[in-house]
């Protein structure tokens, strides 16, 4: 494998002239290659198979021996913001570690806010970029960029590796760094001449991180104290997060939740970790949660919070967010717990650990103290729900409403079905109207808002759960951000559906305009929909990258149109709903307002006193 | 708020200072003073930061540290078990007038002059920050041209040496 050390004119040749072969055969001890060769040999050791990215200079020396790779599959994206939420969905619907990779300056830069969504939702990815060569580090060279200072604030962790002989010891703990603890994305940042550099790869047997112990254990005595609350609490609820997704545990939520008989509300990132058609899922809680699932956590007398940070889009005012709740708190992440509200008994574990020790725990002390009586906590829960139904209003305009077409979207699918949405109102309606039967089948950026998230993650989980169908629910906004990785789709055999809930607008923002601006819709109109110029017109969009564009415009067509979008499956599929932009998202707590304060449509308030 | 003086010992890796004090920043945390330096162990470095803080968000910040992967170790010193000390170089007016009395307050803080010329003298000294705080008070009057201080240090009395897990851990990895 002995090759000299190529100059860049070289590099930019080679791979027409020399056949790098990159070796695949067993971990080798000390093999001679080039730094660039140890990074691709590297990720084939470590399990990757998938790597979305976009080659550029000083990461060209990596794309010669991955062009040989038997084990990698390269998907070339369009833009390095749509291959990191590539792997961010990839990451989400499989549970492994997504890659991506791109070149320095602004290939990295552009990687910002895929890390800044992945850090906020605990995805497992890792980003290698190319950085410029050791040498010139710090000389603002040519698509220089301090990438690592620019990410540090939103990586789980990163690196610097101008030392070939370092790649495969810094892949090898990125990965693990990413995919243990609290998931992540980690940064590799190497220089070119590293890459350049002859080296000797050795596969390590082990990870050297004396400062890196996440606790996976649950201490017995804590699990004890919170079996002894809800064995006795009189108005329970579970309150469930994304880290019962992360952490693989919805079979242990489901027996704490059949034997505690406890209700459950099921965050914006834990939607399918909880059957929604399991008697005690009331749903989502929080801003745009359901009355009942808001309510519950309003009047409960113990929360048990399992893999959930209390953001504040679920607690509202934090001061009078469940007022009369004991909270136990479990969570993978020690500065979670307690962060944002006291906690009385606080669980730092892997919730699988967690859950295969307080099950037995609440069943050991319902044996001493009996099942807890929960009949007048549910009497006043199954009242919010008949009072307080999830629905929402017909359009004054006679257009389309959008959550008919969310609903029949997901009505028309199978509870498989991997749903991948953007951010703003779609999203919402999403998480609503759609019946999430199984974890990991619905993907959205939560913590970070993402717009444009959808159509790239949509991308990466299909490319991981090929099986599977993958619908993105996008908004007209959204869609311009990232929708040229449609390309990519269609290139790549990647047959993802969109369903383009168009309101000609970025709708949340509009929707606050008409809540909290007097109706002034600054700078909101798109110009995308229903008796616009359609700029652009998205079916002839869809066309241009030979994907099968279909537009909606009445209630009657929509069933069809899902139903020829289900049948396709050769290509990408585009399917523009031109929906009412006066459709509103509701329930709704108002920004900084108190949950109690929550609107069940515009005006109307549910009346607590009455109830309670 | 209270002060709090942590210290932190962290792997000798590069940028490690950046992670540290930029997680302050980024969290909201004033720092009222930081000190990097090597420990008896070259592969851990040891830095002792001082905020102004209280209780909750102290422990938030503290977990948050913890999340650092080169950090190996976090300790509050406390002030009446532990010893904690400030380095001051300090340059004060002293013409042939006035010298005798400058060297007066030196002599009185145990402080000591290590530079002298015509018009200025240096002084240093090493204490708390309440005696550099007075002695700096004290010179004052004569006319004081430049002050540098260094941040704290500090570390806790007895026996005990708050490396040495950290290092049966960076040991027991290797």
């Amino acid at each position: 494998m002995a090759t000299t050390t190529p100059s860049p004119a070289q590099v930019a040749a080679r791979s027409s002239v020399v056949p790098a072969g990159t070796p695949t055969a067993a971990v080798g001890a000390g093999e001679a290659m080039s730094g660039a060769q140890s990074i691709v040999r590297s990720l084939e050791e470590v399990g990757a198979d998938v790597v979305f990215g976009i080659p550029g200079g000083a990461i060209l020396p990596t794309y010669d021996p991955l062009l040989d790779s038997q084990r990698l599959r390269h998907i070339l994206v369009r833009h390095e913001q749509g291959g990191g939420h590539a792997a961010s969905g990839y990451a989400h619907a499989t549970g492994r570690v997504g890659v991506t990779m791109a070149t320095s300056g602004p290939g990295a830069t552009n990687l910002v806010t895929p890390l800044a969504d992945a850090n906020m939702d605990s995805i497992p990815m890792v980003a290698i970029t190319g950085q410029v060569g050791a040498a010139m580090i710090g000389t603002d060279a040519f698509q220089e960029a301090d990438i690592v200072g620019i990410t540090m604030p939103v990586t789980k962790h990163s690196y610097l590796v101008t030392d070939p002989a370092d790649i495969p010891h810094v892949i090898k703990e990125a990965f693990h760094i990413a995919s243990t603890g609290r998931p992540g994305p980690v940064l590799v940042d190497i220089a070119k001449s590293a890459m350049q550099a002859q080296t000797t790869f050795t596969w390590p047997s082990d990870v050297h991180l004396p400062g890196y112990h996440p606790v996976t254990k649950p201490h017995a005595k804590q699990v004890r104290e919170a079996a002894k609350l809800l064995a006795t609490a009189r108005r329970p609820v579970l309150y469930v997060g994304g880290g019962v997704i992360r952490a693989q545990a919805w079979a242990g939520l489901r027996k704490l939740a059949d034997l505690s008989g406890a209700p459950v509300v099921t965050t914006l990132m834990a939607r399918g970790a909880l059957p929604d058609t399991h008697p005690q899922n009331l749903g989502m809680p929080g801003m745009h949660g359901a009355v009942p699932a808001v309510a519950a956590l309003q009047k409960a007398d113990l929360i048990v919070a399992l893999g959930t940070r209390f953001d504040d889009r679920v607690t509202g005012q934090l001061s009078s967010f469940a007022p009369h709740a004991a909270v136990v708190h479990a969570d993978i992440d020690p500065a979670e717990i307690g962060k944002n509200r006291a906690v009385d008994v606080p669980i730092v574990g892997d919730l699988r650990e967690v859950f295969a020790d307080l099950v037995p725990a609440l069943e050991a002390e319902h044996a001493r103290t009996g099942l807890p009586d929960l009949a007048a906590w549910w009497h006043q829960i199954d009242g919010w729900r008949s009072t307080y139904p999830l629905g929402y209003t017909e359009t004054a305009d006679g257009l389309l409403a959008p959550q008919h077409v969310i609903q029949r979207l997901g009505q028309l699918n199978d509870p498989e079905t991997v749903y991948v949405s953007g951010v703003g109102q779609h999203q919402m309606w999403a998480a609503q109207f759609i019946t999430y039967e199984n974890p990991r089948t619905w993907i959205n950026s939560g913590g970070l808002g993402t717009m444009g998230y959808s159509i790239p993650a949509a991308m990466g989980a299909k490319v991981g759960r090929p099986d599977a169908t993958v619908w993105a629910i996008d908004g007209d906004g959204c869609f311009q951000m990232t929708n040229q990785e449609l390309a990519t789709c269609t290139i790549n055999d990647i047959p993802i559906k969109v369903a383009l809930v168009n309101n000609s607008s970025l709708g949340m923002v509009r929707q606050w305009q008409t809540l909290f601006y007097d109706e002034r819709y600054s700078n909101t109109d798109l110009h995308t929909g229903h008796g616009t110029r359609r700029v652009p017109d998205f079916v002839k969009l869809a066309e241009a990258y030979d994907a099968v564009g279909i537009r909606v415009e009445s209630p009657a067509e929509v069933d069809d149109a899902i139903k020829r979008a289900n049948e396709i499956d050769d290509r990408p599929v585009v399917v523009d709903f031109t929906v009412s932009r006066d459709a509103m998202v509701w329930p709704m707590v108002a920004a900084g307002v108190s949950n109690d304060d929550i609107q069940y449509a515009r005006g109307i308030s549910p009346a607590w006193d009455r109830e309670d | 708020m209270t002060r709090h003086t942590l210290s932190v010992l962290v792997e000798n890796k590069p940028g490690v200072l950046t992670r540290v004090s930029g997680l302050f920043a980024r969290r909201g945390f004033n720092i009222h003073s930081l000190a990097v330096g090597p420990t008896e162990h070259e592969t851990i470095s040891r830095i002792t930061v001082v905020v102004d803080v209280d209780a909750l968000p102290l422990e938030q910040v503290t977990k948050q540290l913890n999340k650092l992967v080169h950090v190996l170790k976090i300790v509050e010193l406390e002030n009446d078990s532990s010893v904690g000390r400030q380095l001051l170089l300090v340059k004060v007016r002293a013409d042939a007038q006035t010298r005798s009395g400058v060297l007066e307050v030196v002599n009185l803080f145990r402080a000591h002059v290590v530079d002298v010329v015509t018009d200025t003298v240096v002084v240093e000294a090493v204490g708390t920050d309440a005696k550099l705080t007075a002695l700096i008070g004290a010179l004052e009057p004569y006319g004081i041209r430049e002050i540098v201080k260094s941040g704290t240090i500090a570390i806790g009395r007895g026996s005990r040496s708050i490396t040495d897990r950290a290092l049966e851990r960076v040991r027991a990895t290797a």
